[in-house]
């Protein structure tokens, strides 16, 4: 018999299910499926000593939560679910009603003039709130404002605001933006 | 043995081939690193993260840095009371710190992935509204802008559109 003719053994494979299995319980082990949803918020720069810019009381939506997690706009009591529609008719303004927001022409890129409202959210909460009462709150403002845009966007392109391409959701986000102001914290009553 | 019961000799049933075995537990091996990410923290407080039906999915896990704030898990009570605490990576830390944790975070990232860096609020629902703000003036102070407020997806039955 010649040296090159012999056969190199096979490896025996009958372990490598096992291999594979402990690699699979590793993985199981050291690792998690859930994924990690939110809501985003850009935060303003910090300036400072800045001076409150004024603005007209009509443009501003008061969004006050108190210690205790009760919930008031524009100073009346009210239900967190009642701040979504609220909120909507604050900015849609349809019958141009002086305690609403004010709307000015502006022009929008892909979407022409467009009377865009000059509104603004208010949104204060004390030292002792709850963060989910807080979560809740914020959860129904971009609620609110998600609304505005879907139903914007349907009018205006005939599409829901997500079937749009992305130059399109722009130009809806720019008509209708996420306008929430937070103030420091403060003692309320 | 066939001698003693000859007909089920004949019918004995082969083995199941085995040769398969290791590309099933590879192409199972192969789901489940695909479909899961690697555990970040080990927890030392408890976080129950709010519900929300307005969310969005986070996207690039290596952009994410986390701010965990609830209270401390039941060993650590003795040392660290009930009230709610901040953990940054696997220890605690107070309000202070978290500028210096930005700026680690800052550094290990590439210069291109800087901007669309996100910080991602873990925040227990009892938590009160005190501990949060500070920590988003830090944040503020820190210029990482952009943060996530983690909650839960929140089944509604009716969706009022």
């Amino acid at each position: 018999m010649s040296r090159k003719k012999r056969k190199f053994p096979e490896v025996p494979s009958a372990s490598l299910a096992d291999i594979a299995f402990l690699l699979i319980i590793f993985f199981i082990v050291s690792t998690t499926m859930d994924v990690d949803t939110g809501i985003y918020r850009l935060l303003p720069q910090w300036v400072d000593n800045v001076e409150a810019p004024k603005i007209n009381k009509r443009n501003t939506f008061v969004v006050l939560i108190n210690k205790n997690n009760d919930l008031a706009i524009n100073g009346e009591f009210a239900q967190v679910s009642d701040i979504k529609d609220r909120l909507k008719e604050f900015i849609m303004n349809p019958n141009d009603n002086p305690n609403l927001s004010e709307k000015k022409e502006e022009v929008i890129e892909g979407i022409g003039p467009f009377m865009r409202s000059q509104g603004i959210v208010s949104l204060q909460n004390d030292r002792g709130t709850d963060y989910g009462a807080y979560m809740d709150v914020q959860n129904e403002i971009v609620r609110g404002i998600n609304e505005l845009r879907d139903e914007f966007a349907s009018q205006r392109f005939g599409m829901k605001m997500s079937k749009l391409t992305e130059t399109q959701q722009e130009a809806v986000k720019k008509a209708f933006p996420t306008a929430i102001s937070e103030a420091e914290p403060q003692e309320i009553k | 043995m066939s001698k003693f019961n000859p007909d089920n000799a004949k019918k004995s049933v082969p083995d199941i081939t085995t040769a398969s075995l290791p590309d099933i537990m590879f192409m199972l091996l192969f789901f489940f690193m695909v479909s899961t990410t690697l555990r970040e923290n080990e927890l030392k407080i408890t976080t129950q993260i709010p519900f929300a039906t307005e969310i969005t999915k986070l996207e690039k896990k290596s952009l994410v840095s986390y701010i965990y704030v609830g209270s401390p898990r039941r060993e650590y009570q003795t040392k660290m009371g009930t009230e709610s605490r901040i953990q940054l990576d696997d220890n605690f830390a107070t309000v202070n710190d978290i500028r210096g944790y930005i700026a680690g975070e800052w550094e290990k990232r590439d210069e291109a992935d800087r901007p669309k860096m996100t910080v991602s609020l873990k925040a227990d629902e009892k938590t009160k509204m005190g501990i949060i703000t500070e920590i988003k003036t830090e944040l503020r102070k820190a210029e990482a802008l952009k943060i996530n407020y983690s909650a839960k997806r929140k089944f509604v039955n009716t969706r009022s559109n």
